[in-house]
Parts: structure tokens; sequence; C-alpha cells
């Protein structure tokens, strides 16, 4: 099972990556993870050198379109038992930190 | 010597499958409590050994058990009632602990039963514990759960593969009847394989999804690993069907699929696609599972070649498609509703402290790669393209099963390897996939069945692959091939 490896996959900017998956990483990761993501990368590259004119995109092998409910009031998970796993909580709320001084 | 008492034992309860277990229960010959004190009792003997287990709810089973000898009316033409179950750690069981194998969901206690759950629930069956796996379904050896190596049974210093490793490493090891497990690329047949059991990988819309922590939400399914095809034909039919919770789920029939276990392949066309006997694949897997299709021929099916061109293409296509879903399903482990929380600075800093404390490396690898492919200048080249090749395998498989009923292939290129061999390269763990991931990105159904073992004594698992909604046809194969040979009683010495 070997891959081919093609030289010319995009460069990845893992940290600005991480960030924006909110993710802080150390040095010693993202080090490593560059050089593996490329590795990967350019493993992913090979499907450029299919031809995909005019095929459409599957999302969901599936296709199953416009699922609709009844639009009615129905019971849902009561406050004490979605709350039972907060980190934290106070007055029937999750807290977070400040977000706007 | 000393003469020992001879004492008239029940059979080894914990070595019984779920129709050989039921018998017992409705013959009265064994009770549920004794049932789940065996299994008990044999989970405290091995899994020091095998450490499939990450909790085991002793108290609550003996309750349940207790409860179905209470009330053996519901034994009646119910297979389940009574028969305790191992589950993968990634769908929700009201009361019990959820981990998902991840650091992040540490002391996380689940508010409600899966569908999947619930469903097994209602037909009494008890739910024994929870079983390691690798961190949110993200491996193919179980190496990458944040609390424990599972150890393959019939080879304590190998994996037995993943991400269900635990199922299937339980259900091996005879310390449970039967287990769940989720599939997103090959996580209940591959391990099923590694392990010697059955696995099966319904359609995608088979069983629902709703209370499964998700991965990739368009190639996720909850299956059987079990002990014996019949076994996984009667798992599936409690859990499948439309449910109003799952908008994915497909309302087609759930038909009565042990009914579909027949003994012969007569009239039956059989697909042997060139593409999965591929260089590089170990020469004992190869000969194995030739030596299995030779087998069905005997049965009396028609053995024809059929060919999957894309097939090559399919590693490259499932590990851009499920690493991109995986990088917004998981986006939900933020510290702000459930698990984990480091605080930061402010909310944005408190995330990325929660998830770099929380994650572990390979779902760490796999949310960057993920964003990656999804983030601005890269979706087209990555992404979308990888969907519209994700069509070219899916019209591969349907052109091919015009010309054949269900096609067979080999679960895995290997078998089981030593713990540590893959670790840290993760592109050369990913192509071991490569004969798995294409039923997820088609949707199609597929079962992993023992069929020999390597010179080492390692379990290898044959792959029956079946069009959507085609289980009867797998297990019908898989059945025929199992009860004509020996496998299934080979059990590893632990």
């Amino acid at each position: 099972m070997s891959g081919k490896f093609s030289q010319t996959a995009d460069k990845i900017d893992v940290r600005y990556v991480a960030h924006l998956a909110r993710l802080h990483l150390t040095d010693d990761e993202a080090s490593r993870f560059q050089g593996q993501l490329e590795q990967i990368l350019g493993y992913v590259k090979e499907l450029s050198t299919l031809n995909v004119d005019g095929v459409e995109p599957t999302a969901h092998a599936m296709p199953v379109n416009n699922v609709f409910r009844k639009d009615e009031a129905k019971p849902c998970m009561d406050r004490e038992k979605a709350l039972a796993n907060a980190p934290k909580e106070r007055h029937g709320q999750f807290v977070v930190p400040k977000i706007v001084e | 010597m000393s003469p020992r008492p001879k004492v008239q034992s029940m059979p080894d309860l914990h070595k019984q499958t779920i129709h050989e277990a039921a018998e017992l229960l409705a013959q009265g010959k064994c009770s549920s409590e004794e049932l789940v004190r065996d299994l008990l009792a044999s989970i405290e003997a091995i899994d020091p050994k095998v450490q499939a287990y990450l909790t085991v709810d002793a108290e609550s089973a003996l309750a349940q058990a207790r409860e179905a000898d209470r009330n053996r009316k519901g034994l009646a033409g119910n297979p389940l009632f009574g028969v305790p179950l191992a589950i993968k750690d990634v769908l929700n069981v009201e009361g019990q602990p959820c981990t998902c194998g991840s650091k992040i969901l540490q002391g996380y206690t689940s508010p409600y039963d899966a569908t999947a759950i619930a469903k097994l629930r209602a037909r009494g069956a008890i739910f024994l514990g929870r079983v390691n796996m690798d961190e949110f379904a993200m491996g193919s050896s179980t190496e990458n759960s944040a609390y424990k190596v599972t150890r393959n049974p019939w080879k304590l210093d190998h994996v037995p593969g993943g991400s269900s490793g635990g199922s299937a490493a339980a259900v091996a090891a005879d310390m449970a009847i039967a287990a769940l497990g989720t599939d997103t690329g090959g996580s209940i047949r591959q391990p099923a394989s590694f392990c010697g059991c059955v696995g099966l990988k319904p359609t995608y819309g088979r069983v629902s999804r709703f209370g499964l922590t998700a991965y990739a939400s368009s190639l996720d399914q909850v299956g059987p690993i079990t002990k014996d095809v019949r076994d996984a034909a009667i798992l599936l039919g409690a859990m499948a069907g439309r449910d109003p919770m799952d908008s994915t789920t497909v309302d087609v029939p759930v038909p009565d699929y042990t009914a579909a276990l027949q003994t012969d392949l007569k009239g039956m066309r059989l697909g042997l696609p060139k593409e999965y006997f591929v260089k590089g694949m170990d020469g004992d897997v190869e000969k194995t599972v030739r030596a299995a299709v030779d087998h069905c021929r005997g049965l009396g099916a028609e053995i024809v070649d059929v060919s999957l061109p894309n097939t090559p293409y399919a590693i490259a296509t499932y590990y851009v498609i499920a690493t991109a879903e995986a990088s917004a399903n998981l986006a939900r482990f933020d510290g702000v509703r459930y698990g984990a929380r480091v605080d930061g600075e402010d909310p944005i800093d408190m995330y990325g402290r929660t998830r770099a404390a929380g994650f572990g490396t390979e779902v760490k690898r796999r949310i960057i790669l993920g964003t990656y492919v999804l983030s601005s200048g890269y979706y087209d080249a990555y992404y979308l393209r990888a969907q519209k090749v994700r069509t070219l395998i899916r019209n591969d498989f349907q052109a091919a099963f015009k010309t054949c009923d269900a096609i067979l292939t080999p679960v895995s290129p290997t078998a089981a390897y030593p713990i540590g061999k893959n670790a840290d390269d993760p592109l050369q763990m990913y192509l071991g996939d490569i004969f798995t991931v294409t039923a997820n990105l088609a949707g199609i159904c597929g079962i992993s069945v023992p069929c020999g073992f390597t010179g080492g004594r390692l379990p290898i698992g044959l792959q029956v692959l079946g069009p959507a909604f085609g289980e009867e046809k797998i297990l019908r194969v898989a059945h025929a091939y199992e009860q004509s040979t020996e496998w299934r009683k080979a059990k590893p010495e632990l």
C-alpha cells in the first residue's frame, strides 16, 4: 500500500488554521503537524488527477430531501438535566467569560 | 491428589451468543441475573489483560437483570430480553458516562438514550458497560483512546483494530454477549476482522444516529459486533428503522433479518473486484480471502469479476470529507455546555485552551486538516472535489451491483499489527482503511465475517458488501459461509 506523494501540495499554515479551529497548539505540536499534514495533503492532491467535469457532488449517500415534521410543541429536556454537565452554571444558566467590556 | 467436589455447572454463560442465551433464558435454564454475574466474573478475570472496558455498570446491570427475571413474559419471541450488551463509549445511554474516549468528556453523564439504545432497552436488553475506542472514533487501532490501550485477545501485544476496538475485544474475549460499535470508515468491520468477530455496518439511513456523538455525519452508522451472523441479524432488526429524531433515516420497511439466513448460495452472483486485491497486501490475507471466495463458489454462488475503478482515490476522498465534517461537529466541544473547561482571558481564549487540553493528537490533527480543506481558497480544490469523487465511487458500486448481488473483498490489507507500529505515521495508518471506507462513501452496507488465520494465528475477515438496503443479501452470504466453516468456534486463549 505505497502512496505516491506529490511534492506540489499546497502550503498549510498550521498556526493560522488552528486559530480558525479555536485550538491552541504547542510549538512541538505545530512543527510535528506541519510535516504530517503536508505529507497527507500531498497524498490527497492525487484527487486533482481525476477528471470531475460535470460530476455532481455527493453530500449524502442517501439523498433524502425536505424532511418535515408536524409543527407542534413537544416536551424537551428539562433545564436541570440540560445543565447537569455544565462546567459552570448559575441561576439555571451556563456561565461564560465576559464578552463585551 | 485430593478429590475435587463435582459441581454440576451451567454451560459457560459468558460464552453464549444472543440466540443461545435467549434459549437458555426461555427454557428457564438460567436467569438473566446469572448471565450478568457470569459476565461480570469474566470481565474481572480477563479484562485486566485485555483492557476493553472503560466502565462497567455492575449495579445497574444487575438491577436490570433482576427486573427482567421478574417480568418473564417479555421473553416470548424476543431474543434480546435480559441479555447484556457492551456499548461503544460514543453512544448515549441515560445515566451512564459517554467519554468518546476523550478527556474533554471526562465526567460527562448522558442525560438521554440514543435511539438505537432506546429501541434495545424497549426489548429488554441490558447495558453492561462502556467499551474503549479511538478518541471520537478517529483511528483504526484504539491506540488513540485518552484512557487506555486495548489489546487484541488473540495476541495481547497487538492492536484490536479500531475505532470500535473495545467492542470487538470484549466480544472476542467472551466479556460481552454482543456489542454495539459505530462505523464511519470501517470502525466496525475492521476491528471485528482483527478480533475474529462478526461486524455489520448498515446502509446509511438504516439505523438512527440520534444520540451517537457525531464524527462525520454523512458517513457514520451504528451497528452490531457479535459472535455470529445470526446475532448481527437480531441486533440490526431491533435497531433499524425511521426515526423522527434523525432526518437522514430512510422510511424503508424493516424485514425479519433472521429469515434471510439460509445455508446455501444457490442462484447468487458474487462480484470480485480486482481493485481490492492489490500489491502490498499481506500474503496470508490474500490467500485466505481467495480461499473463502472459492468456498462461496462451492456453496452454489456464481463468482463474477467486477470493477470499482475509483477505489485508489477512496482514502484521499474519505480523509477530506470525514475531517471536514469532524471539524464542524467537534466545534461543539468548547467548554460551555458540557465537558472540561480551561478558563481563559476571553471566550475565544477559553475555547482554544479548553480544546488544547481536552483533545488528543489525532483529533487535533484531523480538526486542522478538516478546517483547512473547508477554508477559503481551498474549499473547491479539496472539499468540493472530494464530494465529486465520492459520486464517482458511488457510481462504481451502482454499476457493479447491476451485475452481482453482493461483492466479496478482504476487510483490511493486513491482520492486526503490533501496538505502536503506526503510532506516529498517520498516513500509513489511514492507508489501512482502503477496503472499508468505500462502503461509507457510497452509503452501502457491509459485513465482516471470520474466514481464517494468518500463520501467526491472527484472525482474518472476509468482507461482503451489498447494495443500499441489501442487508438481507450480505447476511445470507455471511451466514452460509459461517455455518459451513468452523472459524466461529475458534477462541483466543486467555
